[in-house]
C-alpha cells in the first residue's frame, strides 16, 4: 500500500512537470488593480471557449519584478501595478531580455476619510503633510514631528488628537500619499521645508517621505476594510485608503476636502483632485500569441474602461478620452518600453 | 535564653498546629481551583465570543435576496447560431431577455430609469439563463418563471444596511431604484431564501453570485497531494530513525534539523517551493499539486515526531515477542509496530493536514493566493485554498462580502471540526491497550 502511494506521488510528479504549457494567462500585481483586474478576467472568461485569467496579488513590485523576470510559461505574463515603473526596474526587464508595453487603465483616488459622526477636515496639502512627515524643520533643524492636535497645525483645524490609520510600508498606496503629499505637497512646497530639504542636501524632499512613527499614524494593515471598520467605530480618528472604499461606505464616511477639493468621482475624474495616482498594467510582448487570448483580454479593458463601464461602477476612476485612445492604440502596435520614456 | 531545650507538644497541642495549617493549605487549594475556573471560564467565554460574531455575521451569509420574474426564452435572441452550443449561448442576448421581463413588473419611463432599473438584477442573470437552456432546451420559446439573485447592493438595502433615511447623494443606490424595488416587493417578487450561490459558486467579484465551490475543491486537493506525499515519507522517516538508524552523531543531528524544523514558519516553505519547484523543476505556478507540495514539507516534522512517538509507544515485549518466534525485523515492523502505532500516526498526520488547511503564507509565494474563476478539476488546473478565499473576500470592498467571509470561515471551521473528529474517531476504534 505505502509503497504503491509513493510510486503514484512521483509518476504524479513527474508527469506535471513535463507538460508545463498554461492554456490561461496568468497576472499579478498591485492589490489596488487587483478588482478591476479581476473584473475584467471574470467577465473574460465567461467566455467557453477561453480560460478565466488566474490574478494573484502581492503588490506592485511583485508585478513588475514578476513580470520582469524571465520569459517562459513559469512567469507571469502581465504585472499589474498603481506606480510606474523605474528605470531600475526596467533595467532587471533588458538584463531578462523582456519587452513591455505599458498600458495605463484609469486613475485612483487617495482618500483621507473619518466617520460622518466625526468632523470633516478641510486641509491644505502642506497641512496635511506636516501633519504624518516624521520630521519637520525647526529654526533650519530637522526636528521630530511635535503636532499632537490638528489645531496645533492650523488653529482652524479641528481641536483633536492626530491619529490616522494608513496601510504598511509594503503597499504602493503608501508610497504615493507619502510622495503626493509629504513631498511635492510639503517639502518641496512650503518655504521653510523646501530651504531646509535644500540644505540638507535632498533637493526634492525625498526624505520628507518617511511617515511618523510616534502614534500618530499607525500601520492598519494592508486590508483597506479593516480601517474603514476601524473608523466607524472610532469618529476622532482619520485613514488614509483608496477611493473605492470610500465609495463604498458613502453613507457612513465623508472623505477630508485637501486643498478645497472634496474627494468626488467626478474631481478625481476630472484632475482637480491632487492625491490620485495612475493605474497600470505591464504586458510581455513574448507572451502575446504564444498564451491564448492576451490581446482579447486587453480588449476587454478597453471595452469597459469607459464613464459607464464596470470599472467605474466598482470606483475607479477612468481616463480622459483622448488618453483612453492613445493605450488602446499602443495596445494594438505594441510599443516597446523604453528607460527613455520613464523619465 | 532559659529554655533551650525544644518544646514537648502535647498531642492536642500538634493536631491543633496541623489543624491551623490544614485550614491555610485547603485554601491554597481552592485559590487554585479558582485560578484554573477563571482561566478556563476566560477561555470559553473567547470562544463564545468569536462563535457569536462569526455565526451571528456568517449565517446571514448563506442566505441572500432573489427577484422571481416570468421571462419569455426567445430561441432566436438566446441561441443566434441555433446549435445550442455553450458559445453560441454566450453570443446571445439573454441580458436583455431578462431586462424586457424587469421592465414588465416595474414599468420604467425613459433612459434615466432603465438605467436606473438595470442595477436590480446581478450582473450573472445571462449565466443562469444560458445554464438553463444548456440543462434543458425545451424550455426555450416558453414563458417560465425564473429566480434571479438582486444586486448586491439591493441586497444590502433590503437587509437594511443601506437606510432609507440617507439621503439619496450619499447611498450607493438613488431613489428611482428603490421605488423600483418597493414595487417589486410590492408584487411579492422578492424573495429571502438559503443562497444557491455560496456553496456551489466559484469565486467573483460580484458579491451575489461569489461562492466557495471552487476554493473548497483547491482545498480537498491540496490536501490529498500533501498527504500522499507527506504520509509515506514522515512514516518511512519515523520507522528509519526508531528502528534502524545508529544511535550516532548524524542521526542526532538529523533529529536536531527535523525539530527545528517543525518550528520553522510557514513562508519559509513557500520560499523554498518556489526557488525549488518552480525555479529549478519549472512546475506551472498557482496549481494544488505544487501547493500540496509545499504544504508537504512543512507537514513532514509534525508527522515525523508524531509518528516517532506512536512507534515508541509500542511495547518492546510485542517485539520481542515476534523476534522470539522468528519474524524478521520487516516482518515485526510491518505486522506488528506498524498497526499498533497506526492510530497515533494518523492522528499527527490529521493535525498536520489540519494545520496545513489552514494555512496563506507558503501559497503566496507560489500564486495560489489569487483570483481563480475557474473550478479546478485536477491538481494541474489552478487553484486556491479556503484561507485564501476568505483573505481576498475580507479585502475587497463591496459590504456583502463581509457576510461572505464570515460564512465562508464557518465552512473551514467546519471542514476542521471534522478532521479533528475524523482524528479522534480513529484513535478511538484503533486504539489498543495493554
Amino acid at each position: 500500500m505505502l509503497k504503491k502511494l509513493i510510486t503514484a506521488g512521483f509518476v504524479l510528479a513527474l508527469s506535471t512537470t513535463a507538460s508545463n504549457a498554461r492554456e490561461h494567462i496568468s497576472i499579478a500585481g498591485s492589490s489596488t488593480v487587483l478588482p478591476f483586474a479581476t473584473i475584467i478576467a471574470e467577465t473574460f472568461g465567461k467566455d467557453p471557449t477561453i480560460k478565466t485569467p488566474v490574478v494573484e496579488s502581492g503588490g506592485s513590485s511583485v508585478g513588475k519584478k514578476g513580470v520582469c523576470e524571465g520569459i517562459g510559461t513559469k512567469f507571469i505574463d502581465i504585472g499589474n501595478a498603481s506606480s510606474r515603473m523605474k528605470t531600475k526596474e526596467l533595467a532587471f526587464c533588458d538584463k531578462n531580455k523582456v519587452k513591455l508595453t505599458e498600458i495605463k487603465v484609469g486613475y485612483d483616488g487617495i482618500v483621507v476619510a473619518n466617520s460622518k459622526k466625526g468632523k470633516l477636515l478641510e486641509i491644505s496639502k502642506a497641512d496635511l503633510g506636516k501633519a504624518l512627515t516624521a520630521k519637520i524643520p525647526m529654526n533650519g533643524k530637522w526636528v521630530d514631528n511635535p503636532y499632537k492636535k490638528w489645531s496645533d497645525i492650523n488653529p482652524s483645524l479641528p481641536d483633536i488628537e492626530i491619529r490616522v490609520y494608513g496601510p504598511p510600508t509594503t503597499s504602493g498606496t503608501r508610497a504615493s500619499y507619502a510622495e503626493m503629499v509629504n513631498q511635492k505637497g510639503y517639502c518641496a512646497k512650503d518655504k521653510e521645508a523646501k530651504a531646509a530639504s535644500k540644505a540638507r542636501g535632498d533637493k526634492k524632499g525625498k526624505k520628507c517621505r518617511a511617515m511618523r512613527t510616534d502614534g500618530a499614524f499607525i500601520e492598519a494593515g494592508e486590508q483597506d476594510n479593516l480601517i474603514v471598520q476601524k473608523l466607524q467605530e472610532d469618529p476622532n480618528a482619520y485613514g488614509i485608503f483608496g477611493f473605492s472604499y470610500l465609495d463604498q461606505n458613502s453613507d457612513t464616511l465623508q472623505g477630508a476636502i485637501i486643498s478645497k477639493t472634496a474627494p468626488t468621482f467626478e474631481n478625481i475624474a476630472g484632475n482637480n483632485y491632487s492625491v490620485s495616482r495612475a493605474l497600470y498594467f505591464y504586458v510581455k510582448h513574448q507572451h502575446i500569441g504564444v498564451i491564448k487570448g492576451i490581446d482579447k483580454y486587453m480588449d476587454k479593458w478597453v471595452a469597459n474602461w469607459g464613464d459607464d463601464g464596470i470599472l467605474a461602477d466598482a470606483g475607479m476612476i477612468p481616463m480622459p478620452t483622448a488618453e483612453r485612445a492613445k493605450y488602446a492604440k499602443a495596445m494594438k502596435e505594441l510599443p516597446v518600453l523604453t528607460a527613455d520614456m520613464l523619465k | 535564653m532559659n529554655n533551650n531545650k525544644p518544646k514537648i507538644l502535647t498531642a492536642n497541642e500538634a493536631s491543633m498546629i496541623v489543624e491551623s495549617s490544614v485550614i491555610k493549605r485547603r485554601k491554597k487549594d481552592a485559590r487554585l481551583k479558582t485560578y484554573g475556573r477563571i482561566a478556563i471560564g476566560l477561555a470559553v467565554s473567547f470562544l463564545i465570543f468569536l462563535f457569536v460574531s462569526i455565526f451571528s455575521k456568517g449565517i446571514p451569509g448563506f442566505f441572500q435576496y432573489y427577484v422571481t420574474l416570468d421571462v419569455y426564452l426567445d430561441r432566436d435572441r438566446l441561441d443566434p447560431k441555433g446549435d445550442l452550443s455553450p458559445e453560441s449561448l454566450y453570443n446571445g442576448d439573454a441580458r436583455s431577455i431578462v431586462l424586457e421581463s424587469l421592465y414588465k413588473v416595474i414599468n420604467p419611463k425613459g433612459r434615466k430609469e432603465k438605467k436606473a432599473a438595470k442595477k436590480i438584477i446581478s450582473t450573472n442573470a445571462d449565466v443562469r439563463i444560458s445554464k438553463m437552456v444548456l440543462d434543458d432546451p425545451n424550455i426555450l420559446g416558453k414563458t417560465i418563471p425564473i429566480t434571479f439573485a438582486v444586486d448586491d447592493d439591493i441586497d444590502s438595502f433590503l437587509r437594511g444596511y443601506i437606510k432609507r433615511e440617507t439621503p439619496s447623494s450619499e447611498r450607493r443606490i438613488n431613489d428611482t431604484v428603490i421605488k423600483f424595488v418597493d414595487k417589486l416587493s410590492a408584487e411579492n417578487k422578492i424573495s429571502y431564501k438559503f443562497s444557491d450561490y455560496i456553496l456551489t459558486g466559484s469565486a467573483s467579484r460580484s458579491p451575489e453570485i461569489a461562492g466557495i465551490k471552487g476554493a473548497f475543491i483547491g482545498s480537498l486537493l491540496t490536501l490529498a497531494v500533501c498527504f500522499i506525499i507527506a504520509f509515506p515519507l514522515g512514516v518511512a522517516t519515523a520507522v528509519y530513525l526508531e528502528e534502524f538508524a545508529p544511535k550516532n552523531r548524524i542521526t542526532e543531528i538529523i533529529e536536531v534539523n527535523i525539530n527545528n524544523l517543525a518550528a520553522v514558519p510557514s513562508v519559509v516553505f513557500g520560499i523554498l517551493g518556489l526557488a525549488i519547484f518552480i525555479g529549478v523543476f519549472g512546475m506551472p505556478r498557482s496549481i494544488p499539486l505544487l501547493g500540496g507540495m509545499v504544504l508537504a514539507l512543512m507537514t513532514l516534522p509534525t508527522i515525523i515526531i508524531s509518528s516517532r512517538a506512536a512507534i515508541r509507544a509500542v511495547p518492546p515485549s510485542i517485539k520481542d515477542a515476534a523476534y522470539g518466534i522468528g519474524a524478521s525485523k520487516l516482518q515485526t515492523i510491518f505486522h506488528h509496530v506498524l498497526p499498533l502505532a497506526m492510530p497515533g500516526m494518523l492522528t499527527g498526520t490529521i493535525i498536520g493536514m489540519a494545520q496545513a488547511l489552514g494555512e496563506t503564507a507558503p501559497l503566496l509565494m507560489i500564486g495560489m493566493v489569487a483570483f481563480i474563476v475557474d473550478i479546478p478539476g485536477g491538481v494541474t488546473d489552478p487553484g486556491t485554498v479556503l484561507p485564501v478565499q476568505i483573505f481576498m473576500w475580507a479585502d475587497f470592498a463591496e459590504r456583502m462580502f463581509i457576510q461572505k467571509t464570515s460564512s465562508a470561515i464557518i465552512v473551514l471551521l467546519v471542514f476542521l471540526i471534522f478532521m479533528n473528529a475524523a482524528a479522534v474517531i480513529l484513535r478511538k476504534k484503533l486504539e489498543r491497550r495493554w
